[in-house]
């Protein structure tokens, strides 16, 4: 059949968006988005508030029709056969989209049966979900009662009833506390076990590294850039250290000191009491140490940190967007080569 | 879930469309849904319970003794009226708490979801209807109690309560029209309460029309409203099938197909 067939060609890709455009008002929410997402792999959207990842995700979702640019689900266009993608997807939204008045089980057992189950069937299907999920305590309480965590997990319990190979996780760890927020990773990463595809928005690099196989960059409604966490990473430098003096008139000597031995140039916080640097080789800390100590500087704190979004997001965009288009438009070359 | 593994898209059997009997379907279940958000919170009915008691009696013992010189003779005129504008009324509240309904992110899903796109709101309608029956058989156990003994016999008592459920889930579509358009609950309100004062209170609800003057008369004669009063009152007074009824439904009929295909389509077009 000639569905079947259009399927062959092009399911290469479990999500493949191009130039996705969305626009409200005068303001692109997105401005040209492009995406291929391998099936079996988890993708992560990384950016800021407001950077576009939600309204990317909605459209892929056939919850916003797109102003301009296709995307296809497992080859499936997203406008043209909208009824088709929601059968290949779970999309599990960054505010809890369960129903509060209800208890968990209600609200499973009723998606359930929009989802064509049979009566009994919903029922066993919830209870194996819940099981799966540890709600089963909660499973005949109101929603209102639930923690924020436990509300995310009924959540994704939602999105698979139907078993989709895709499910879309629009920040899924945001708000959450560690520990729920590492059970929410253990459950990801079964998900994409039993063969799932798995984007995921997030605005912490951190997730992005734990989770996914590869990341886009996001910004003002473009993808910035794109490739592996380690790609992304070596990029940017691997850590950055950061140091805290108890006399504020050693500053500056500090800083030469800092500068002198990683050879970095280094970066004064306006209070003018913490330094940054990043960070090659850690090993070069030891030699910072004694010669901090030789110079007679006392430090109040001092820590390596990973690259947090705000450094990747300054790195990224400080080195003018020509250069990082120029590099992705690079690396989906050498992507159409692979598929061909 | 943990050992099973997903299907391939390749071994799926996937279509486009949704069938007739998958719409009756999915609307039924949303309807469930509706019910049993009634009885999670049963506050929401103290408008159905309440309004045709307190009216019923405000309404009879005002306006009896001044129109048909008693109250006895009043009630066949006056109950009919009571229970259309009650339950019509109320049909308002449904357009009202669409819109607080779909602000929640829970409608986010219901799109997501290969449904009807028409079963949310289908739905929703369809299970207010629990809401107009409370309204009808509260406001004729309070004529029945206050001596009310309609004519027309328990059979057609029940067939004019149908006809009025029927018209006003047919209204209420209106209503949800506004709910899905409108920016707040509140605003839903204003606007429906603006629709619906006139319509219920120009019409010969509560008074004979030949006491208006002309101009009003001729409006209360044409609106809708009357017109399903009076197929009301000839099924329940008298048992008789009347123009009005055939009207009535054709009325009815008609602002589904005009106002669903409507709201639906500006549901899907909202964010």
């Amino acid at each position: 059949m000639n569905v079947n067939k259009n399927m062959r060609d092009n399911s290469e890709w479990a999500v493949e968006a191009q130039g996705l455009v969305k626009k409200f008002g005068s303001n692109y929410a997105v401005d040209g988005v492009n995406l291929n997402v391998r099936p079996g792999a988890i993708y992560g959207v990384l950016g800021p508030n407001g950077a576009g990842k939600t309204t990317t995700i909605k459209m892929l979702a056939t919850l916003l029709r797109p102003d301009a640019g296709s995307a296809k689900i497992f080859g499936y266009d997203v406008v043209k056969e909208p009824q088709i993608v929601r059968q290949l997807i779970g999309v599990t939204g960054q505010y809890a989209s369960v129903d509060e008045s209800l208890t968990a089980t209600e609200n499973l057992v009723i998606f359930s049966r929009l989802l064509g189950l049979g009566r009994a069937e919903a029922k066993h299907k919830s209870a194996e979900l819940l099981e799966e999920f540890g709600l089963t305590e909660a499973a005949k309480r109101p929603l209102k009662n639930f923690s924020g965590g436990m509300r995310r997990r009924l959540d994704l319990a939602a999105s698979l009833i139907a078993q989709p190979p895709l499910i879309f996780l629009d920040e899924p760890t945001t708000g959450l506390d560690p520990r729920t927020r590492n059970q929410m990773w253990d459950t990801i990463r079964r998900l994409v076990k039993t063969g799932s595809t798995v984007l995921l928005t997030t605005q912490y690099l951190q997730e992005a590294d734990e989770l996914a196989d590869r990341i886009a960059v996001i910004d003002r409604g473009r993808v910035v850039a794109e490739g592996t966490a380690d790609e992304l990473k070596a990029s940017i430098g691997r850590s950055s250290l950061q140091l805290r003096i108890q006399e504020s008139q050693d500053t500056e000597l500090a800083r030469r000191t800092v500068e002198q031995v990683l050879r970095v140039h280094s970066a004064v916080s306006p209070e003018g009491a913490k330094i940054t640097a990043p960070m090659a080789d850690a090993d070069k800390v030891t030699d910072l140490l004694i010669a901090l100590r030789e110079a007679g500087i006392k430090l109040a704190e001092m820590s390596v940190q990973k690259p947090t979004l705000d450094e990747v997001f300054l790195t990224i965009t400080g080195h003018g967007v020509k250069e990082d288009a120029s590099e992705e438009t690079d690396a989906r070359k050498k992507m159409n080569e692979e598929v061909k | 879930m943990k050992n099973a593994s997903i299907t391939p898209v390749s071994e799926r059997r996937l279509k486009n469309n949704t069938s007739l009997g998958q719409t009756f379907r999915n609307s039924l279940t949303m309807a469930y849904r509706g019910l049993l958000k009634i009885r999670r919170t049963p506050e929401q009915l103290f408008d159905v319970t309440l309004q045709p008691i307190i009216f019923t009696l405000m309404f009879t013992y005002i306006f009896g003794g001044a129109i048909s010189g008693d109250v006895q003779s009043y009630l066949p005129v006056i109950i009919p009226g009571i229970l259309v504008q009650t339950v019509i009324t109320t049909s308002i509240v449904t357009g009202v708490q669409l819109r607080e309904d779909m602000d929640k992110g829970v409608f986010d899903r219901f799109k997501s979801l290969p449904i009807a796109r028409i079963a949310p709101l289908a739905g929703a309608l369809l299970a207010d209807t629990i809401r107009y029956t409370i309204a009808t058989v509260l406001t004729f156990s309070m004529g029945y109690i206050m001596g009310y003994r309609p004519d027309g016999g328990l059979g057609n008592v029940i067939l004019a309560a149908l006809l009025v459920i029927v018209c006003s889930w047919a209204i209420s579509w209106i209503f949800a029209f506004f709910g899905v358009i409108a920016r707040t609950a509140s605003s839903v309100q204003g606007i429906s309460m603006l629709v619906l004062f006139p319509l219920t209170f120009l019409s010969n609800a509560f008074v004979p029309v030949k006491t208006m003057p002309s101009w009003l008369r001729w409006f209360a004669d044409i609106n809708p409203v009357s017109h399903l009063i009076t197929a009301v009152r000839h099924l329940t007074n008298s048992g008789s099938f009347g123009w009005d009824f055939a009207l009535t439904l054709i009325g009815a009929a008609v602002i589904v197909i005009v106002f669903a295909p409507l709201t639906v389509r500006a549901y899907m077009r909202r964010t």
